[in-house]
């Protein structure tokens, strides 16, 4: 069995009658990337707040990197990086002397230039973080989780607000901590980030795991059914089939070339968007 | 599974005090240059003093103090009130800059993002502390200066009266920074933290015979603010810097030193003890 970095099993969180997260399991193991999904609200950031020690659980066992977070000391975060989804107020030290500071606290750091280049902060490493652009103090952010060379690293809604280039960087950058083996737990509102990443997806909605499974098969097969989607007179109209090039090559014959015809495969978004739902709808019933 | 973060000592090892006090050194400098490029904290706490002595000696250039027994001395404004504003100095570095600074750490994110890291809170408080002391040796030396450059006090010039100045300088400034720490505690938010600190530090210094010749205050209150520290870091550096016959206008007619180092040591102890107490990272909820 790979080596689990991450053990959580029935995870309970409630503040008084509030239920925050109600029997929660899920694991890590080691190398992999885990994205946690799920809507504002359902539970995330309580999840990975507890995993990181910042929050007590009320029930349940949690166990990272083989120690419980609630009892954990100094030397158990120093294997640990952390991305906060909110850095808070931006430091009037500059980038440079952020990262130094933190390196000094690890037993085996990554090399401050290093890291700058990997963050492609290199050209700002003398200005104060406070005077970055939104996008350029997150790369900080993310620079002071890594330079520490933790085996587990939480990235915490790391891009939003990033452009559509400083995204696709970004990944790239995950791209190569995920080659040097780094562990990462991942949460994101952005499902193409999760399917780029992630070994795997773990959904929490309603406080609980509502789904599990690689960014390709989550959900189930059922899920993937192509939808066909066309235009007859004023109606838009779909159907899902497995078969579209039939349903498209009768509607062919129907009508001749049908009006703003599609075939879709359902995207890592759609299928997300059904689990939660049905997920809510169920709750309900 | 165990050991996974290791790599670090135990913090109570002779390697984990090593260590400490190696990340606090560093923390001391980081303190230092972010401090100077705060805008608001070089306007009110490090210049506030020089401002104020320059206000006092202009405004009562021409007044003669009241040798407490009927009669007048000799003595010049600015130099009854140089020893006032290196104990208001002491004063601002700690108490004021502490108090606000590290109140301002605890709603910014700061202390939380810190509390992610292996940095020994220790560590974080010899930093803080050295960041007191340092700047508030900065400020002395820039009081002195002005002292005697622009309003023409004559210091003293025997060694006995500069060791008087050192650990007067030293205990006190300790002192107060433990003292801010510990107030930081005190105001509800980062936003609200100079509205509760800033009034506590101008009252205690009305009171303490800062602004206002010790002995012209009522009785009762001298004996309130004897039950504090600053008054007793006032009567050190005026000990350490008026000549030896100023005495007489003295409680008791003398210099108390021994009061002064005694009543600095039991606050000393207090400020650790309420430290020790109340500092935490975030509180965990």
């Amino acid at each position: 069995m790979a080596n689990r970095l991450v053990e959580v099993q029935h995870l309970r969180k409630s503040y008084g009658e509030h239920v925050a997260l109600d029997d929660v399991s899920l694991h890590i193991d080691e190398g992999e990337t885990l994205a946690l999904l799920g809507p504002n609200g359902a539970g995330k950031s309580t999840t990975i707040e507890i995993l990181e020690g910042y929050r007590v659980r009320s029930g349940g066992d949690v166990r990272v990197l083989g120690e419980d977070p609630q009892h954990a000391g100094v030397a158990w975060r120093a294997g640990l990086g952390i991305v906060l989804q909110s850095s808070g107020e931006a430091s009037v030290a500059t980038v440079r002397e952020e990262l130094r500071g933190l390196a000094a606290l690890f037993p085996d750091s990554r090399d401050v230039d290093e890291v700058l280049a990997a963050v492609g902060l290199e050209q700002h490493a003398g200005r104060r973080i406070a005077s970055l652009s939104g996008g350029l103090q997150r790369r900080a952010d993310v620079a002071m989780g890594i330079v520490g060379r933790p085996r587990l690293l939480f990235l915490d809604e790391p891009t939003t607000g990033f452009d559509a280039e400083a995204r696709r960087e970004f990944w790239s950058l995950i791209r190569s901590l995920q080659a040097d083996g780094t562990t990462i737990l991942l949460t994101t509102h952005y499902l193409e980030e999760a399917a780029q990443l992630a070994d795997r997806i773990v959904v929490i909605a309603d406080r609980r795991v509502a789904a599990e499974g690689a960014p390709d098969a989550i959900g189930g097969a059922e899920a993937r059914t192509p939808i066909v989607r066309w235009r007859e007179g004023d109606v838009v109209r779909e159907q899902r089939t497995q078969d579209p090039g039939a349903l498209v090559a009768s509607l062919v014959a129907r009508l001749g070339e049908p009006e703003a015809l599609e075939v879709v495969r359902p995207s890592l978004e759609d299928v997300y968007l059904d689990i939660v739902r049905a997920d809510r709808e169920e709750a309900r019933a | 599974m165990t050991g996974l973060g290791g790599g670090l000592p135990h913090p109570l090892s002779p390697a984990g005090i090593a260590r400490t006090a190696r990340i606090g050194v560093g923390r001391v400098a980081y303190e230092v240059r972010t401090y100077f490029r705060q805008l608001d904290q070089v306007l009110f706490t490090f210049l506030f003093p020089v401002l104020m002595l320059g206000i006092f000696a202009s405004v009562f250039e021409t007044m003669t103090f009241p040798d407490g027994r009927g009669g007048t001395t000799e003595i010049a404004a600015a130099e009854y009130y140089l020893p006032a504003m290196l104990a208001s100095g002491i004063l601002l570095s700690g108490v004021q800059n502490l108090g606000v600074d590290v109140a301002v750490a605890r709603t910014n994110g700061t202390l939380k993002r810190l509390a992610g890291t292996p940095m020994p809170p220790v560590a974080f408080l010899i930093g803080k502390i050295g960041q007191a002391v340092v700047t508030g040796l900065a400020q002395a030396i820039v009081l002195l200066a002005v002292g005697v450059l622009v309003f023409g006090v004559a210091l003293p010039t025997s060694a006995g009266s500069w060791a008087t100045f050192g650990w007067v300088f030293a205990l006190g400034t300790v002192t107060s920074a433990l003292l801010g720490v510990a107030l930081s505690r005190v105001p509800r938010s980062g936003r609200s933290a100079t509205a509760v600190i800033i009034p506590i530090v101008l009252v205690v210094q009305f009171a303490s015979g800062i602004f206002i010749q010790f002995s012209l205050l009522p009785e009762w209150m001298q004996q309130a603010a004897q039950a504090l520290p600053v008054a007793w870091m006032a009567l050190g550096m005026r000990a350490a810097l008026l000549p030896e016959s100023y005495a007489m206008l003295e409680v008791g007619e003398s210099w108390n030193l021994a009061g002064v180092g005694i009543a600095l040591g039991v606050w000393l102890v207090v400020g650790l003890i309420a430290v020790r107490l109340t500092f935490r990272w975030i509180r965990r909820s």
